[in-house]
């Protein structure tokens, strides 16, 4: 087949964990990558950090996408990262879109965060972001 | 005899369970990795022990939904289960959204499940190139049954047949006077008949529509395929469809047809595989080549068609030479 000779595509897990339940931006999030030739796993709304952690095992990601509104990701996303270290795992980047004031954002950056956006990123940013973090396949 | 070449590290760690290994194994299966042979050789005896139940049907009538029932069936009966969600992916781009994943809902510490996504990459017929392989592989993993979820692009992919033993076919009741318009090939590869969401009106119209038709249509073997209604959203009809499944497959076991579908599904697998190789190999033995060079030149001038350019690459590379006399 054609494609043969490209690259293998980009995996990406995309969630949304917390109890909020609207995915609108998760979901043009998700096409996005699409459209730019990732494949997406789409594993919907309510996920908690175990579920988004074994999904990203299961389908060996080579990035994990999450998007939060609850308010919530202070817990969350720490979570996530330790449980991701805690399998061995620790070398999927973890990205986040979402309402994430400054001085948090600065935090999760710290704790391993590698991008986060907030409502006005374009999807051309959120793309080649994406692409620039993802795990090279080895 | 042959001496057995040692066992490689990765297939040890798949005969062991390990989760992490299968998921990285199936990406390079996935990628067409051909550093894994050794690996697929090494497990090949390790695997014809599952049940590898196809799900088909167009989008959006249940089957992930139904899936997840399943699933929840099984798991309760202490089966281990790996479940493959294939999704088209986008002739554009290349890329893909998996969405099977949503509807399952399980927890995740539970190791007798392994769930996979994955994207048609450009195969046609509702499952990936890879996707037999990945079906072995967690049958070697110790998977005692594989759900199948084809991409259900089209109508009915028929393509599973190539693939599972046991094929569902799933349909809701608005469907079931359609049905005969479906895709040619749906009633030789229907082991099962689900109609699904039978909570919405006209599901028994179309269940006795369907069996009807089940009546008239011939089929190569004595199997009388069943006709079953289920309601994921209700949780009914989810143990008569498992019966159904499980009665084909002890009809495969004891008429004998199971050895000889699956003598089919083999023969069509090392075709496949040869033609894919050959198709590779020969493609790459004149990409690039000064004498396709030239041919392209002829084409672009108009002195040549394309069809005539590729007949003389064939001519002068593939063809089989005569033995000389
Ligand atoms: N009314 C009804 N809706 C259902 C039933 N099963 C699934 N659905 C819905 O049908 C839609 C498609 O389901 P999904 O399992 O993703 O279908 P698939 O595309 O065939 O995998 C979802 O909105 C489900 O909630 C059912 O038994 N009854
Ligand atoms: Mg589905």
């Amino acid at each position: 087949m054609a494609r043969e000779s490209r690259r293998p595509p980009i995996r990406v897990l995309i969630a949304k964990p917390g109890l909020d339940g609207h995915d609108r931006g998760a979901k043009i999030v998700a096409r996005a990558l699409r459209d730019a030739g990732m494949e997406v796993i789409y594993a919907g709304l309510r996920q908690t950090p175990e579920e988004i952690v074994e999904s990203a095992l299961e389908e060996d990601v080579d990035l994990i996408g999450l998007s939060i509104l609850s308010g919530a990701h202070m817990v969350l996303f720490p979570r996530v990262l330790n449980l991701l270290r805690s399998r061995k795992a620790a070398r999927i980047p973890l990205f986040a879109g979402g309402i994430i004031p400054d001085e948090d954002a600065r935090k999760l950056r710290k704790l391993g965060v590698k991008a986060i956006f907030g409502p006005g990123a374009s999807l051309e940013e959120i793309v080649r972001t994406a692409r620039s973090i993802a795990r090279p396949r080895t | 005899m042959r001496r057995r070449p040692p066992v490689p590290a990765a297939a040890r760690a798949i005969l062991a369970r390990d989760r992490l290994a299968l998921a990285r194994l199936i990406t390079k299966v996935e990628n067409r990795d051909h550093g894994v042979a050794p690996v697929l050789q090494a497990l090949y005896p390790h695997t014809g022990r599952a049940a590898v139940i196809g799900l088909t049907g167009p989008l959006g009538v249940g089957k992930s939904s139904l899936v997840n029932s399943l699933l929840q069936l099984l798991r309760k009966a202490g089966k281990r289960v790996g479940v493959i969600g294939v999704d088209p992916s986008s002739p554009f781009s290349g890329g893909s959204v998996l969405g099977d994943r949503i509807r399952i809902d399980r927890d995740p510490a539970d190791t007798g499940i392994f769930f996979r996504s994955m994207a048609s990459r450009g195969h046609p017929g509702g499952l990936a190139a890879a996707t037999r392989e990945v079906v072995r592989l967690l049958d070697a993993f110790g998977m005692e049954v594989v759900l199948l979820e084809t991409a259900g692009t089209g109508q009915v992919d028929v393509e599973i047949g190539a693939v599972a033993s046991t094929n569902v076919v799933v349909l809701v009741p608005h469907l079931g006077d359609e049905v005969q318009s479906l895709k040619a090939g749906l009633f030789e590869i229907a082991d099962v008949f689900c109609v699904n969401k039978c909570d919405l009106p006209g599901a028994d119209g179309a269940a006795r529509y369907l069996a009807e038709l089940v009546g008239l249509t011939p089929r190569s073997d004595a199997w009388r395929p069943r006709v079953v209604q289920a309601s994921t959203v209700l949780g009914t009809g989810i143990d008569e469809l498992w019966a159904a499944v499980e009665a084909h497959e002890a009809y495969l076991r004891t008429s004998g047809s199971f050895e000889k579908g699956n003598r089919t599904r083999l023969e069509a697998e090392v075709l496949e595989l040869y033609r894919e190789r050959i198709l590779a190999g020969a493609v790459a033995q004149v990409e690039g080549s000064p004498e396709l060079r030239r041919l392209l030149d002829e084409v672009e001038a108009r002195r040549l068609d394309p069809r005539a350019a590729a007949d003389s690459l064939y001519e002068r590379n593939h063809a089989r030479r005569r033995p000389r006399s």
